[in-house]
């Protein structure tokens, strides 16, 4: 069936700079701190002729890796920041699923894009509600990553940043055990990863509205119907 | 029990040490506590009139190895402190007295030095059956030990038994061994180690002797003095590390040219103690200047860490030989699994919304009325 007129589609400015600069400096922070993490769990030898005088690689892995996790830190405070004065898609009372309708839109999510059991419905602009809660558990797990982290790094650390943490270290039994849990959760981190990506490029696929590009250049790109004005 | 206890300095005068000899202990106290020299003349004060603290050295489960340590201090002019200056009232591995006599000993060192006496505690101690698995003289280990604590000037645990628990609190602490300091009502100076440094020992001894308090204590108990760096961080295999020149095989060049043993398994980055600054047998060497990584002896559940010879233990409740990156690399070839199954699903299932799109699309060349309205709203559910 042909129509006369072609859809109105919106642009919807979606994703603030300060929101693309978080999730990019924060994807590529996270990034370098798995690779050298991976590589501090188990350091691969490169260089075997060379004498210590002359190389100081792991050394540099090591400061990468805490420079990262500084940066990654105070990227993640800027953006609890952002949460209180951002646009609506931006706020934390996006994250947060309170009412009936937004636990209903929960469940709705999980049955068309998780289990495919519907073929469409209600479009989330931004976040759906799946989505935020998902964050709000990777939080959670960023903030153990970095109070362990910190708690680690206190020992070889003059700052008082690194010494706020170290009540976690005698909470859990010795530096060893702080290191193990360090690393199990970061692989976390890798399954989010994974499944992020993905559905990415599976909402840009099937749905077309921008997904992929709009954590680039912010805009969505809506249907007028479903901008609900 | 002489109730007027003399000073160090009156004590070594009866025992026929020269003022001189006395100085020289004084300055080996003074080193041994880490105390700056400018100190030292409140040292010799204090040495000179402060009563000479009586010790009671109580042993519960334990193994004598943090005694066979202290009583191998290479100060020999140090052990001294313990053997002939201080009182040492009661220790069951070198008192003379035995039974009976032993115990009214220990009573009456309490009754006459109450508030006064240095406890030192080797050993954890059982609550597990009424306490049965250790008692002495007919009364439970956590009998004596809430008794003796209660008058104590200063209550010292020695070693990682009496600090954390050891291999008798490893899984699944059968006898229910518990440190001290989740016994007793006061603050317990921690000296963790299996055994700990005996120049550490004496060390701890000597602050509270010259001081009459505890030392400063990290937030696990321990004099910061001693365990507030790794060994990692004053090892002298520290350079390898961080050229990254690891040892891989207890055979290969690497182990030959002495490079680190952290892929060995070494827990120098774990572990908080002085064995790299003040070694062990006089100063002669430690673990990893011998060729053998860290056990990390000194940190709470060390026996329960995993193989010493693996870096990345296994990971609790997931059978001994998944790490933590076995499970992760499983959990993530799971996720990619489901990913790919999602992939093709969203293919087929989502075929009508795809298609729909793709006629959607307009051609630049093309008018607009051949746009094909979208799929309607429950043209596709299944449900
Ligand atoms: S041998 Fe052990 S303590 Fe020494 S640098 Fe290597 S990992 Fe650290």
């Amino acid at each position: 069936m042909a129509t006369a007129q072609p859809l109105p589609y919106r642009r919807v400015y979606v994703w603030e700079f300060p929101v693309r600069l978080f999730h990019w400096v924060n994807a590529t922070g996270i990034f370098l701190l798995i690779i050298t993490g991976f590589l501090i769990g188990n350091p691969q030898v490169l260089f075997r002729s060379n004498e210590a005088y002359q190389q100081y690689w792991f050394g540099w892995v090591r400061f990468t890796h805490f420079a990262s996790a500084y940066i990654v830190f105070f990227n993640f405070l800027f953006r609890v920041y952002w949460g209180f004065v951002g646009n609506q898609f931006a706020r934390w009372s996006s994250f947060f699923p309170v009412n009936k309708e937004q636990f209903l839109d929960m469940w709705e999510t999980v049955r068309i894009d998780i289990l495919q059991l519907k073929l469409k419905g209600k479009i989330s602009i931004g976040h759906n509600y799946l989505a935020s809660l998902t964050y709000i558990g990777l939080f959670i797990l960023f903030l153990f990553e970095v109070f362990s982290g910190f708690a680690l790094y206190s020992s070889m650390s003059g700052s008082f940043i690194p010494k706020l943490f170290t009540w976690m270290v005698p909470l859990m039994g010795g530096d060893a055990n702080v290191r193990i849990w360090h690393h199990m959760v970061m692989w976390a981190f890798v399954l989010f990863t994974i499944i992020h990506v993905y559905l990415t490029f599976y909402h840009d696929y099937v749905e077309g509205r921008g997904d992929m590009s709009s954590m680039l250049g912010g805009w969505k790109f809506e249907k007028d119907k479903d901008l609900n004005r | 029990m002489e109730k007027n206890v003399p000073s160090i300095w009156k004590a070594m005068e009866a025992k026929g040490y020269s003022r001189r000899e006395f100085m020289y202990f004084c300055g080996v106290a003074v080193a041994a506590a880490g105390i700056q020299s400018s100190a030292f003349g409140q040292v010799v004060e204090a040495f000179e009139k402060k009563a000479r603290p009586p010790v009671v050295w109580l042993h519960f489960q334990e193994c004598t190895c943090c005694s066979e340590s202290f009583i191998r201090s290479s100060h020999p002019i140090v052990a001294d402190i313990i053997f002939d200056t201080l009182s040492l009232d009661y220790t069951e591995t070198l008192q003379a007295a035995s039974g009976a006599q032993a115990e009214k000993c220990l009573q009456d060192t309490m009754k006459n030095n109450k508030g006064k006496y240095i406890l030192l505690v080797e050993g954890s101690v059982p609550m597990l059956n009424g306490g049965s698995c250790c008692t002495i003289g007919g009364r439970s280990a956590l009998e004596i030990l809430k008794e003796a604590a209660a008058d104590a000037a200063a209550v010292i645990a020695w070693g990682s038994c009496a600090s954390h628990g050891c291999i008798q609190a490893a899984k699944p602490n059968p006898t229910g061994a518990t440190p001290i300091h989740e016994l007793v009502n006061r603050p317990v100076i921690n000296v963790p180690g299996c055994p700990p440094i005996a120049e550490v020992m004496t060390g701890v001894v000597t602050h509270v002797l010259l001081y009459g308090k505890i030392p400063e204590l990290d937030s696990q108990g321990r004099p910061k003095e001693f365990y507030s760096r790794r060994v990692h961080d004053t090892c002298y295999r520290r350079p390898y590390y961080d050229a990254g020149l690891f040892v891989e095989s207890w055979d290969d060049d690497a182990a030959r040219k002495g490079y680190c043993l952290y892929k060995m398994g070494c827990r120098g980055p774990v572990t908080y103690n002085a064995c790299s600054v003040t070694k062990w047998n006089g100063n002669l060497s430690y673990p990893i200047q011998s060729g053998h990584g860290c056990i990390g002896c000194s940190e709470a559940e060390f026996w329960d860490n995993g193989p010493f010879y693996q870096h990345l233990s296994s990971f609790p409740g997931f059978g001994i030989e998944s790490t933590a990156d076995t499970i992760g690399a499983t959990a993530a070839g799971v996720t990619v699994g489901a990913v790919a199954l999602h992939a093709i699903s969203s293919n087929i299932r989502k075929r009508k919304i795809i298609q729909g799109n793709m006629e959607e699309s307009v051609s630049p060349n093309k008018p607009d009325h051949e746009i094909v309205e979208e799929v309607p709203e429950n043209g596709g559910d299944q449900s």
